[in-house]
């Protein structure tokens, strides 16, 4: 228990059409570069394909597909976040990503009087880093997992 | 105190002496003289009842318990081994394994109750035995001291005078476990639960904590609150085994000695104890939602395999030290690259096969309950049967071993309700009485083959044909031109027995046709042959491992996919005009039958396919009897690949059956042609 208290306000941060996103660290498993992603036929839209990492198959979710942006060409700068999420593995694909951020829960912002309703679906909060605006992922509900 | 870690060792322990037993039982019930079987019995149910004793199984101990009483009575003589004793002791062990069951599903015994059982094992010694025998009972002796100075912290004299106030009995309990006690923290656990159901703890020495980390020797002391007497908690206590004894203190006012401020306000101490009183309740439910499913499937190794492994990894890592060594500008170099290629592909294959040899079980685990099924069968069935197995010791990967059970309990079912004639027809047949059924399980080259065979009246074919008849699975003009072998395939046609009469082993419709999905799902096949009169037999074909197999891998439009090789039945090119269309569907005459033709690319929307070329490749897949031919753009070729499943979150993805890693490190998709009829 102690462990997960060091992490508990520390998110990872990433880029997606000039906004910072920031996802809860205790999900993130590891940061990789992008790799070839073989397409799945049949599956979710948002769904961009499979990669392999290190032997196992992983899931890959496109976030500007899920969030309905345009889709961009791949950088130098693409990465795909590796998550464990309720013993899935599952990785996001962000335009890049840089740096760990502690935001403490008292600077962290409700938006459910910010947005309209509908919108907000993904957000679990907005934290004000240094005059950066850092909107809060719920992974649950970017994945569609339905909370046990 | 976490028990889970004990628990699959129990689990795993209770079942392989369970079916030791029966395995045991079943000898004794053929030689029932042979009394060095009693005693292997009486030695393993005595280990069963120490093991749920310990882990605070309650109802297996009290079972295993008065089981023992009635194995001691045939062991010393006392009792004779009638079929009834027999029978009831089956019973018992079938009641056994349904609490195994539930051990193993939530943690937890369940509320099945063993009363009746217990009670037809109490009639059988009370009946055969003249003179009573007194049921050992673990023997425990409370001894009450009457007036000791009792050392108690401030808070808890306050506690213990409020409650002795309200009228509470106090005690304190000296508990010692037996010397030769294993696990006693374990114990002690068990213990304190108990006591907890009808008590609050209120001070233990040493501490509860220390208690479940086993930092005490033989005994240790609680203090307990509780509105019922002495007696309740000694009954509480006597059905937890290795208690050597009990100590009853009786705590008054005046034996207490403490530094409590009397002054201090009753009320708030009131509130102190109910609230550690509710969030003790609260913390055992969470506890519990923990332990669940943490139940492993495991494999039992051979040591020799392990060091095999070992040697096999030794190697790997001298040859990556020497590809290090390589630096590829020397032209020599080249030759001792390919060197090092080469041993690292022959390490890699016997790498593979070491850790494929790894997962291998004996099918003896699936083999060992069927004597007990077979002679339970025959008993309701009043047919005499023998069974013979043979090539238990064949060996098949773990999880075809989890699947194949219950094929095989339906099959042998099968062979003994339907096969096998009444005993009076066989003796009008002249067949010898006792019918037999075979069992046999031998390796066939990368496959696995089991019979089960019965000599039995074999398949009548005109009824199966009749009855496929009247349950409109195949049409008049369709039966004409059946011939044998296709009739007896009906057999598998879902809705289909031909049992007479319905009975509660087999006849209800549902037998074969899960038999062969399941196979099938495994990736084997199911035949059948039968000779009318002799009886018939059933072929199952597993492959050795579900986890790498044989694949033609084919591009489409740019990606690459896996076809499962046992799925194919034959690949060819057709020209382009020859495809004709109707109602909408594509076909080819192929072979003078008409062959459904299925683009891949349009089921697995492939954009930009190549679609001008002068001749197709057509993979032709096979599900059962049916046929469809699958365009391809072009074939790479057959190769053996490593199935990957593609995870939760891509559960049930029409037409992909996993993925695997091809040589480059892409990942490509294995097609599961079954979908796409």
């Amino acid at each position: 228990m102690d462990n997960l208290n060091d992490t508990n306000n520390q998110y990872v941060i990433f880029n997606l059409e000039n906004e910072s996103y920031g996802i809860a660290i205790n999900y993130v498993e590891t940061i990789e570069k992008i790799s070839t992603i073989t397409r799945i036929p049949g599956s979710q839209k948002y769904v961009e394909g499979v990669i392999n990492l290190r032997g196992e198959v992983v899931p890959v979710v496109d976030l500007r597909k899920r969030f309905g942006f345009s889709t961009t060409e791949y950088t130098d700068e693409t990465r795909i976040i590796i998550l464990l999420v309720e013993d899935m593995i599952i990785g996001i694909l962000v335009d890049s990503s840089s740096e760990v951020l502690t935001i403490e829960k008292d600077i962290i912002d409700n938006t459910s009087n910010l947005v309209n309703e509908g919108e907000d679906e993904y957000i679990s909060g907005i934290g004000k880093v240094d005059n950066r605006m850092i909107i809060l992922l719920d992974v649950f509900k970017i994945f569609d997992i339905e909370t046990a | 105190m976490d028990m889970s870690q004990y628990l699959d060792i129990f689990i795993e322990e209770s079942k392989e002496h369970l079916q030791g037993m029966n395995e045991i039982l079943l000898k004794l019930e053929d030689t029932p003289e042979d009394k060095s079987l009693l005693n292997e019995i009486f030695r393993v149910a005595h280990t069963l009842k120490g093991m749920s004793g310990t882990m605070g199984f309650n109802n297996i101990l009290n079972l295993t318990h008065q089981m023992e009483n009635v194995l001691d009575e045939l062991r010393n003589g006392k009792m004779e081994i009638s079929s009834n004793v027999i029978d009831i002791i089956f019973e018992c062990f079938d009641q056994l394994e349904l609490y195994i069951t539930q051990i193993e599903n939530d943690m937890t015994e369940g509320n099945i109750s063993s009363d009746t059982l217990i009670k037809k094992l109490e009639l059988l010694l009370t009946k055969d035995n003249s003179g009573k025998k007194d049921i050992e009972v673990n023997s425990e002796s409370s001894i009450q001291k009457n007036r000791q100075e009792i050392q108690v912290g401030e808070y808890v004299g306050n506690v213990i005078e409020t409650a002795i106030d309200k009228k509470l009995n106090c005690y304190k309990l000296k508990i010692s476990l037996d010397e030769k006690c294993m696990l006693k923290s374990a114990r002690a656990y068990i213990i304190i639960n108990s006591i907890e159901k009808i008590a609050e703890i209120v001070d233990s020495n040493p501490s509860i904590e220390d208690i479940e980390d086993e930092k005490f020797d033989l005994s240790f002391e609680i203090i307990l609150i509780t509105e019922h007497d002495k007696e309740d908690i000694t009954k509480e206590l006597t059905t937890i085994s290795d208690i050597e004894s009990i100590e009853f203190t009786v705590l008054k006012k005046d034996n207490i000695t403490s530094n409590a401020n009397k002054n201090d306000d009753q009320s708030s101490l009131k509130e102190e104890i109910t609230s550690s009183n509710s969030s003790s309740q609260v913390e055992q439910p969470t506890e519990n939602k923990n332990k669940k499913a943490k139940t492993n499937k495991t494999v039992r190794v051979d040591i020799d395999r392990l060091d095999n492994l070992m040697n096999l990894v030794s190697e790997l890592i001298i040859i990556k030290t020497r590809l290090e060594d390589i630096d590829g500008s020397v032209s020599e170099d080249k030759q001792s690259m390919n060197e090092a290629t080469e041993q690292l592909e022959r390490i890699t294959t016997s790498l593979h096969d070491a850790v494929m040899k790894v997962r291998m079980v004996p099918i003896e685990r699936v083999f060992n309950r069927f004597p007990r099924m077979v002679r339970d069968l025959s008993k309701d069935l009043g047919k005499e049967i023998s069974l013979i197995m043979s090539g238990a010791e064949t060996e098949v990967d773990r999880t075809v071993i989890d699947e194949i059970g219950d094929p095989l309990i339906h099959l042998i079912r099968n062979s003994i309700d339907h096969g096998i004639e009444e005993t009076e027809q066989r003796i009008k047949l002249n067949k010898d009485k006792t019918g037999t059924v075979k069992l046999t399980a031998y390796p066939d080259g990368n496959s696995v083959v089991i019979e089960v065979e019965d000599d039995g009246k074999g398949i009548d074919i005109e009824k199966v044909k009749t009855k496929a008849l009247n349950n409109n699975v195949i049409s008049i003009q369709q039966s004409q031109m059946m011939d044998d072998s296709q009739i007896i395939q009906l057999l598998f046609a879902p809705g289909f027995s031909t049992a007479d009469k319905i009975s509660d082993i087999s006849g209800r419709g549902v037998g074969l046709d899960v038999v062969k999905t399941k196979i099938e799902s495994l990736g084997g096949t199911v035949e059948v042959e039968s000779i009318e009169g002799k009886g018939s037999k059933f072929i199952i074909r597993l492959p050795l491992t579900l986890a790498i197999i044989q694949a033609l891998l084919v591009v489409v439009g740019e990606e690459k996919y896996a076809i499962p090789l046992n799925n194919i039945k034959e690949i060819t090119t057709i020209h382009p005009e020859k495809i004709r269309r109707i109602q909408g569907n594509e076909v080819v005459l192929f072979r003078n039958t008409t062959l459904p033709i299925l683009r891949l690319s349009k089921l697995l929307d492939v954009t930009d396919t190549n679609t001008e070329e002068s001749e197709h490749s057509i993979v032709i897949v096979k599900k059962g009897d049916k046929t469809a031919g699958i365009l391809v753009d072009r074939l790479i070729g057959q190769q053996e690949i490593v199935i990957k499943s593609l995870g939760k979150f891509l559960a049930n993805i029409n037409g992909i059956a996993g993925a695997t890693i091809l040589g480059n490190g892409s990942v490509a998709l294995i097609v599961d042609t079954n979908s796409f009829f």
